[in-house]
């Protein structure tokens, strides 16, 4: 798999797809999209990479073991829940600020913040179980 | 039965905006502190020790989040807590009655102990591999299962509980490890398939998933006959996989001997009990109807699991495959008051799935240590132990006579309710199975005693050391769950006064829907 063409263009695919990626987590609220197909995209690029240049490159890159990754996405998702005891509300009910910067108004939501937390773990898992595989394809 | 009342349910408002007590956050707290606590522990993987201290600290909060929750229920009723703030049968519920929070309760006590025994049993190789994280999440996914109210949500912690459980059978790799997994996971994820299949006809029958409203609405299609039934059956058939029930009992003794100690002792503990938590939550809260046609059949899968699975721990020659027989054996009991259907026989039901979940964890933590100390699990290698530690004897004495039901330790009372509940409706045979299995399960764990303990030590093998400093703590874990049992057993009047809450509870649907309809009722009620 690792010719020179590949080589040469992976990385360049995968901060495209990393940041297409981003633009469909933060599409998915009220149309298609979402933190689960994000993290599947985010995961391949990632994929994508350890095919072309190996698997520790990938591991440096990301700095954080994927697995270290999923758990933080997965407390963001529960941390996410979890705030609307403060305003007396149930459990993962959303929450909304507009504030406003630079003039725009920003929606932002505790629904973001759990989507997010559902990219992260998607993302880890996915590129945890791509990464391994990878590795024994070389021994 | 109060159930054949007709509620109606006032729908518009759609979400509801009453604020919820904070005490109503008990009902999701297990579910928030394992998943925040298991989150935590993957990302400590490298630091062991730190992840060891936060997952007890967590274990530790979910106990004290159960205990909150039981008390909460107890004393108030049922607690319920609809996501998101949509009116019961548009959101997910999660609905705390005696039932659930009782069961919670039980698995919080089981899972902080197999969480301390580990503390001395799971190296730090297998730690690293995310045993703390994935006893948090099996155990978030197990205390939601009893504590949710939607049908659909308890396939979800089904699922988590059963990939939380995946991960914890196969650490360490070994290649029979591999192949009970194999076994386990497989026959579990056919029965998880039938599960949601039979969810899926539940919906396009009912078009809800919401229990509470599947309960209302089960009296009206009833006379409709339909596919209901079929759904009944679809279910009974699913959870009795998962419980274990003869004849879809082969699973469990081929995967359980497999992992550690301590994850066979949570799983026989917590897994099987789910199976028959769903059972008495579907056939009892959901098709109380159907409970009265199938009760026959019920009774005799009952009683064939009781004898089926004590004959088996006679003839196993490794004591934790003798456990597992008698886990099955444990679940016939638990069908035989679902069965029966009475007060009576539920209560018994009730009380024995509690005092198993806690003895059954024990016994598996004893099997541990007396198979450190003899160098093997193998009855036929065994002995010598008495020597060695008669306080282990005693301990060991201890659950025998509790899980035979003999007196005075917790097996016994639940057994009566249930022998006194078979012969009030004149099943003379389920009252002897019963009794008949018992003396069968007497039989099996005093020939697990008689070889590991009195039998003299045969000459060639390793000498029986003391128990090492470390191996103290997997004894102060199994001592605690003794404790309870001994307890249970010589003061039963509370254990008894909560089973028999819960069993009325159960024989009383309305009062679950009422509460989990809360104030958009109108004309239906008590």
């Amino acid at each position: 798999m690792r010719t020179l063409i590949f080589r040469t263009v992976a990385p360049y695919f995968t901060s495209l797809m990393l940041i297409y990626s981003v633009f469909v987590l933060l599409r998915g609220h009220n149309e298609p999209g979402g933190g689960f197909i994000g993290g599947l995209i985010a995961a391949s690029a990632l994929a994508i990479y350890g095919v072309a240049c190996g698997v520790s490159p990938v591991r440096r890159a990301i700095r954080f073991h994927p697995m270290a990754i999923a758990g933080f996405g997965l407390f963001m998702a529960a941390i996410a829940g979890v705030m609307s005891i403060f305003v007396d509300v149930p459990f993962l009910t959303g929450l909304w600020i507009y504030p406003k910067v630079f003039g725009v108004e920003l929606k932002l939501s505790t629904t973001l913040i759990f989507d997010i937390g559902v990219y992260l773990v998607v993302l880890g898992s996915i590129t945890s179980t791509a990464l391994a595989l990878e590795e024994r394809e070389r021994d | 039965m109060a159930s054949a009342k007709k509620s109606d349910v006032n729908l518009e408002n759609a979400m509801v905006m009453a604020d919820p007590a904070l005490a109503d956050w008990l009902v999701a707290a297990p579910l928030i502190l394992g998943f925040i606590f298991g989150a935590i522990c993957l990302m400590q993987r490298k630091n062991v020790l730190l992840q060891t201290r936060i997952a007890l600290f967590g274990l530790l909060l979910m106990l004290i989040a159960d205990i909150g929750l039981f008390i909460n229920v107890w004393q108030n009723g049922t607690v319920v807590m609809t996501m998101g703030r949509w009116l019961p049968p548009f959101g997910i519920t999660f609905a705390a009655d005696m039932l659930g929070a009782t069961f919670a309760l039980v698995a919080g006590i089981v899972g902080l102990a197999g969480g301390i025994y580990a503390l001395s049993d799971v190296d730090s190789t297998s730690r690293r591999y995310g045993f703390y994280p994935f006893l948090l999440l099996m155990l978030a996914g197990v205390t939601t299962a009893f504590l949710t109210g939607d049908i659909f949500n308890l396939y979800v912690w089904f699922e988590v509980l059963l990939i939380s459980s995946f991960g914890l059978i196969v650490l360490g790799s070994e290649r029979r490890q591999l192949d009970g997994a194999i076994k386990y996971a497989f026959l579990n994820l056919v029965a998880t398939t039938l599960f949601l299949i039979g969810v899926a006809y539940l919906y396009g029958v009912f078009g809800t998933l919401n229990m509470a409203d599947i309960a209302r609405k089960a009296p009206a299609l009833q006379e409709a006959e339909g596919p209901h039934f079929a759904i009944a059956i679809m279910f009974l058939f699913a959870f009795a996989m998962k419980a274990a029930a003869f004849p879809l009992n082969a699973w469990l003794p081929a995967s359980y001997h497999t992992p550690r100690i301590a994850v066979s002792a949570v799983f026989a503990g917590l897994l099987t009990k789910v199976g028959v938590y769903a059972l008495l939550r579907i056939f009892l809260t959901m098709f109380p109807a159907d409970r009265d046609e199938l009760g026959a059949v019920i009774a005799i899968i009952a009683a064939l699991t009781m004898l089926v699975g004590a004959l088996g721990a006679l003839a196993q020659t490794d004591i934790r495959r003798v456990l597992g027989y008698l886990v099955i054996s444990g679940i016939g009991l638990m069908l035989a008051g679902l069965a029966l259907g009475s007060e009576t026989g539920i209560s018994g039901s009730i009380f024995y799935a509690a005092h198993s979940m806690i003895v059954m964890t024990a016994l598996y933590l004893l099997a541990g240590i007396i198979g450190r100390l003899m160098g093997t699990f193998d009855l036929h290698k065994a002995g010598g132990l008495y020597q060695a530690s008669p306080w282990l004897g005693a301990l060991c004495l201890v659950l025998a006579f509790s899980v035979s039901g003999l007196p005075p330790f917790s097996g016994l009372w639940p057994k009566v309710l249930l022998v006194k509940g078979s012969i009030d409706v004149g099943a003379w045979w389920l009252a002897a199975a019963i009794i008949v299995s018992g003396f069968l399960t007497t039989i099996a764990m005093v020939r697990v005693f008689s070889f590991s303990f009195w039998r003299t030590r045969a000459e060639g093998l390793v000498e029986i050391g003391p128990i090492s400093r470390e191996g103290r703590i997997k004894l102060y874990a199994a001592l605690g769950l003794t404790a309870l049992t001994v307890i249970a057993g010589v003061y039963p009047e509370p254990f008894i006064q909560v089973s028999d809450r819960v069993a009325f509870e159960l024989t009383h649907p309305q009062t679950y829907i009422d509460a989990v309809f809360g104030g958009n009722q109108e004309g239906g009620g008590q």
